[in-house]
Formats: structure tokens, C-alpha cells, sequence
């Protein structure tokens, strides 16, 4: 396929030497693009992620990554494996190294909080992507985690709720205990269970992303009851233990899992199988998108750090068996 | 241990309503099936006086390889066959080093999870879960199949533990285990092939750990690397000493593994059920096996004459 995108090359040197001396047509807008491009060459920017290796921030760094190759800012991954102690290091690291942005993702609410004030007093611009820190910063691009709790919370009481004939009763699967998207996402299930009195609360279990977790306190769950409605989770790559305990106890028809993810193909596969029902998705490639867009509107932005302070809450989709196509479902492979 | 487990169980039994159904014990087993088969293989080198901390590192990178090799067309059959030589070269390797360059176990086994997991996670797979083929036989009848209405991840755990049961009783293997555990230098001066015994211990548990993350896989419907970063590797190391096999070595026995793995079984199962919250949990789940420990002290004062010995590694 070389001799593919050689091709047009070839053909306006062709031109170039039949019409020597062709003037100029057209306009350069170098109005906009010279300090578009200029702007954001050699600008340094790092993400710290809670870790590589998995699909959310596999995801946005193929993207994030695709668009520095193409701009000419530098883009740099510090992964601290799951280690808030190995992220709190990085950062302060970082904080030495001063780039003009950190990308964030953080662990919990709290941790890095502290931290990232630090940056943005030392001249460093921050963008919190999809879990957010108590203090914001320039830039949050993520999830609105009360309204995805508020989505998957309501998708359950209509399946377990009043006039649904069923036990009402549910179990719900938190996630780091202290992250914000288990925070945010609890405040609104327990606000929608609360206000239909035929939902009855029987567990409130954190899985702490472990999907041998969820499995084990599915299984508990369900014995004690075994009429049990429905799940609802923090995120799809733990709730699939849970799917998995409640496909051996042969009760995928009457217990209902929602939950939310980035929408993944495996997250796909799973409803496939029958072991998660909805997934709520905030979906990853677009929130990549998204990302690329705030870190050209930072780099060029001529305001200091922590001056402004923006916000944009990626948009959201269901994932059912009726809704999922292999074109909404992404794999790595499709964003590098 | 034998008898806190004992407590736990008749104060659970009596204070929950369905805790004493057969359904709920049979949940209760399997929720620590897996800690209690990795807990056999612990048990083993503990009792050799070594320590074997990569056994999850080598159970979630085995696995994991097998998986994602699967996943793109190899037939399962030959990805799993994989994962096991890639498992037993892992046990070599921490064999050959602690007999034969006489480096300490404990470091030894630190350096090698954190060497298989670099790699794993460097080479051998992209994504830090990997699920299982969709349509497999083999893992299907793993997680679904039951014998006597007693699920195969019981019926596995039982089977390993009867299998090492008579390794360590009934084979010469065994008796050199306990020998070279309560003294190597005697046993070595007895004529037992101590390096060559060390080596095969480590193979054996790495062999253990990778039967574990199979079932660990069929349980979960995939392999989460993840479980590498948490506590895993020390739950496994309490389930052995709270049974009651001291680190010290030449002690304990399969028996020691089953009551300390149902010790902890108990406890997470009525907590659950209790509906605790997840920070309280950690606080009496500390709590307990701080008092299980201090019990342990009491009932098993440490021999002095053994203790200052050539201390094994730990």
C-alpha cells in the first residue's frame, strides 16, 4: 500500500513541474494554524492513571498518544500499578519536572487532592479525567458518577420496584469504597431506592474491583435470599464475578445486574453471555476525544494554572443485549 | 484454631437464619476454596522451612498467558499446556536458586513474583483481565458441574488436599518434607537429597498455584491480574499459620490448612451475611486473627531449643 499514499506526493510533483510556474491559490489561514501548531510543539504533557493495563486508560492513552505524535507535544505515562503510594510519588515528581500539564486519574477522592494543588501553584495546568479529586482543577473530563448511580438506580426499580411483582429486594456492589465514582454513585441509589418503599436494601457490599469479590458476596447473597431482584455495581469488570454467581446458581432470568463501564467489547461480551443485563457507558472513545480536545484547550489557553476551572461531563449510553452492535463496542486495536 | 473456628461457627449458626443451610455452607467453602488450594501449596514449603511469596504472581501470569493465547486461536487445550510449563519453569527457577545458590527463600520468591508479573504484563498479555472462551467445555463444566450437589471448585479443593494429604503421610517425599523442615543440616548429614527436595517443593506449589488460577478463572469467568496487587499473598500465608503450621517449619499438615482456611471462610461469610461495612470488616478481620495469633502463643509456646537454631529464612 506504499505506493498508495506515495501517489498523491508523486501527482503534485507531476504538477508542480508541468505548471512551474502556477501562482499561488487559495489562503494559508496561517492566521489560525501558525499558532495553532507552533503553540503546541514541544509542550510536555504526563498522565498518571490508576494503572495501565486495563481498558479505560488503555483506551484514552491510545488516543491521547495518537494525537501528541500528530501535534508534536510530548506525552509521557507514569504508571503507578494500582499503588496510590507509587502515584503520590509520581506526582511529586512531576511537580519538580514542572510540564505544562498532568493528566490525572485519580485513586480516590482525597489522596491527591493535596497534590494537586501543589501543581497548579507551581505553574502546573491539571486535568482530572473520569474520577475526580474533592478540589477541582482546570479541567474535569469525566463521568457525572451521581447521574450514571441516578441511571442504573432507576433501570433497577423499574425491574424490581412497586407493581413489578418481584421480591424488590436488591444488593448493591460498591467499588473502592472512597473512589468518587463509588461515592457519587451510592448518594444516588440510596436517593432513588429511598423513595420507592417496595425496595428493600438487603446488602451493601464493596468488591473493591475485584471480580472474585463480587462473586463471593453474590454467592452469600443469594442464600440468604434467594429471591433476590437485582444488582446494581461500580463497574463492569468487577460485576461479572457477580454475573458469574448468579448464571451457577441458575438465576440470570430473575436477578437484573446493572452497571456501568466504558463499553468495551468485553463489557459487550459479557451481556453477551448473559452475565451482566446494563451497563451503563460513558464510552471511552469518546471520552478520548474529549481529552485531546481539553489538552489543546489548555496548552493554548494563555491562562495560568487553577485560573479557570471547566467541566465536561461526558455523555452517557445504555449497553443492553437489544442496543449492543459490534460497532458500539470498541477494542483496543480500533483506537491505535 | 480448630476450636475459635468452632466458636465462630456455633455463634453464626445460632445468632444467623440461614446460615446453617446446606446451600450457604457450600457458598461459604467455595468463597475460600482458592485460598485454601493456594494455602496447600504454602503449606508445603512452609513445612520444608521455606516460604513461597510468588505463588499468586504465578497463578495469575500461568493463567492469564494460557488465556490470552486461547484468545487469539491456539486451541485451549494447548494454551493451558503453556501456561503449565511456564508454571513449573517459574517453580524451577525459585527452586534451583534457594538449594543451589542458597539465596533466601523469602527473597528469593519476592523478586520472582515481581519478576513474573514485570513480564507478564510487559509480554505475555495487553489487558489486565482475560476472559475465558466463550463457548469452553472445560471451564464451563469447572464452574458449573457438581458432584452430589457439591460444586467441582469444592471438589477440586478436597482433591488436592487429599492428594497432598498423602504426599506428605505416605511417601518418602513426605517424611524428607518434615525431616529437612525441623532440621536440614541433620537431614542433610542423614543422606536425604535436601537440594533436589527444596527444588521439587517449589515445582509442586508452583503446579498448585497454576491448578488454582485455572478454577480461579472457571469461578470468575476470567483472570484478573489485578489480584496480584492485593493482599492475596498474605491471606494465603495467615490461612497456613492460622492453621497452625509454624513458619519455623517441620510442623503442621493438611489438616492445619482446612481449619485455617475454614477459619477464614467463617468469618467473611457471616460478615457478610451481618451486612458489616467494608472498613469494619478489614477492622474485625484484623482483629480476630490478632487474637487467633495470641491464642496460637499460648496454647503453642515456641521451643526454645528449635527457635534458636538456624532459623530457616523467615
Amino acid at each position: 500500500m506504499k505506493w498508495m499514499k506515495l501517489l498523491p506526493a508523486a501527482l503534485a510533483v507531476a504538477c508542480l513541474a508541468t505548471v512551474a510556474h502556477a501562482e499561488e491559490k487559495g489562503l494559508d489561514n496561517h492566521v489560525k494554524r501558525d499558532p495553532y501548531y507552533e503553540g503546541l510543539k514541544g509542550k510536555k504533557v504526563v498522565f498518571v492513571p490508576l494503572a495501565m493495563g486495563f481498558d479505560l486508560t488503555e483506551g484514552w492513552a491510545a488516543i491521547m498518544r495518537k494525537q501528541a505524535a500528530d501535534l508534536g507535544y510530548s506525552f509521557e505515562i507514569r504508571d503507578p500499578n494500582w499503588s496510590t503510594d507509587a502515584g503520590t510519588r509520581a506526582i511529586t515528581s512531576i511537580i519538580a519536572e514542572k510540564p505544562d500539564l498532568a493528566i490525572i486519574h485519580n485513586p480516590d477522592l482525597q489522596s491527591y487532592a493535596r497534590l494537586e494543588q501543589r501543581m497548579v501553584q507551581a505553574g502546573i495546568k491539571v486535568l482530572q479525567v473520569n474520577l475526580e479529586a474533592t478540589v477541582p482543577t482546570d479541567y474535569y473530563v469525566g463521568a457525572d458518577w451521581v447521574k450514571v448511580g441516578l441511571i442504573e438506580a432507576e433501570a433497577l426499580v423499574k425491574k424490581c420496584g412497586t407493581g413489578s411483582g418481584t421480591s424488590g429486594k436488591v444488593a448493591i456492589l460498591e467499588g473502592q469504597p472512597t473512589a468518587a465514582s463509588n461515592l457519587y454513585e451510592l448518594y444516588a441509589y440510596y436517593h432513588v431506592f429511598g423513595q420507592d418503599p417496595a425496595i428493600k436494601i438487603v446488602a451493601d457490599q464493596a468488591a473493591t474491583y475485584d471480580p472474585a469479590k463480587a462473586r463471593a458476596i453474590t454467592e452469600t447473597v443469594l442464600q440468604q435470599h434467594p429471591d433476590l431482584c437485582g444488582i446494581v455495581g461500580n463497574w463492569d469488570n468487577q460485576d461479572v464475578g457477580a454475573g458469574a454467581a448468579v448464571a451457577a446458581a441458575g438465576k440470570s432470568d430473575q436477578v437484573y445486574i446493572v452497571t456501568s463501564g466504558g463499553g468495551s467489547k468485553t463489557g459487550c461480551d459479557n451481556i453477551e453471555k448473559g452475565l451482566l443485563d446494563l451497563i451503563v457507558s460513558y464510552d471511552v472513545p469518546l471520552q478520548g476525544d474529549a481529552l485531546n480536545q481539553a489538552i489543546v484547550q489548555l496548552l493554548l489557553s494563555p491562562a495560568k494554572a487553577g485560573e479557570i476551572k471547566s467541566t465536561y461531563f461526558t455523555p452517557l449510553t445504555l449497553q443492553t443485549k437489544d442496543t449492543i452492535s459490534p460497532r458500539s463496542c470498541w477494542t483496543l486495536d480500533q483506537l491505535k | 484454631m480448630f476450636l475459635l473456628a468452632l466458636v465462630l461457627f456455633v455463634i453464626f449458626a445460632v445468632t444467623l437464619d440461614r446460615f446453617l443451610t446446606a446451600g450457604n455452607l457450600v457458598a461459604l467453602v467455595r468463597s475460600v476454596a482458592i485460598l485454601g488450594i493456594l494455602g496447600l501449596g504454602m503449606g508445603l514449603v512452609v513445612i520444608g522451612r521455606g516460604i513461597d511469596l510468588a505463588m499468586v504472581a504465578t497463578m495469575v501470569v500461568s493463567v492469564s498467558w494460557s488465556l490470552a493465547l486461547a484468545d487469539t486461536g491456539l486451541p485451549l487445550g494447548t494454551a493451558l499446556l503453556i501456561g503449565l510449563v511456564f508454571a513449573i519453569v517459574v517453580g524451577l527457577a525459585s527452586g534451583i536458586l534457594i538449594a543451589y545458590a542458597t539465596i533466601p527463600a523469602i527473597f528469593t520468591t519476592l523478586a520472582m513474583g515481581l519478576i513474573v508479573y514485570g513480564s507478564g504484563r510487559a509480554w505475555l498479555f495487553q489487558v489486565d483481565v482475560q476472559n475465558t472462551p466463550a463457548s469452553s467445555e472445560f471451564f464451563d463444566f469447572l464452574a458449573r458441574a457438581t458432584i452430589f450437589g457439591v460444586p467441582m471448585m469444592i471438589v477440586a479443593f478436597a482433591a488436592l488436599a487429599l492428594l497432598v494429604w498423602a504426599l506428605l503421610k505416605w511417601t518418602r517425599f513426605g517424611r524428607f518434607v518434615y525431616a529437612t523442615g525441623d532440621n536440614p543440616s541433620a537431614a542433610r548429614v542423614a543422606g536425604i537429597p535436601t537440594r533436589l527436595l527444596v527444588v521439587a517443593q517449589y515445582v509442586i506449589t508452583a503446579i498448585i498455584a497454576y491448578l488454582a488460577g485455572l478454577i480461579m478463572a472457571a469461578a470468575n469467568s476470567g483472570m484478573s491480574t489485578r489480584v496480584y496487587n492485593s493482599t492475596m499473598i498474605y491471606d494465603v500465608l495467615l490461612v497456613v499459620v492460622l492453621g497452625g503450621i509454624g513458619l519455623s517449619g517441620g510442623r503442621g499438615g493438611v489438616r492445619n490448612v482446612l481449619v485455617g482456611t475454614l477459619l477464614v471462610g467463617i468469618l467473611l461469610n457471616g460478615m457478610t451475611i451481618f451486612d458489616i461495612a467494608y472498613t469494619q470488616q478489614n477492622l474485625i478481620k484484623s482483629v480476630i486473627l490478632l487474637i487467633a495469633i495470641i491464642i496460637d502463643s499460648i496454647v503453642n509456646p515456641r521451643d526454645e531449643q528449635t527457635a534458636q537454631q538456624e532459623q530457616g529464612d523467615i
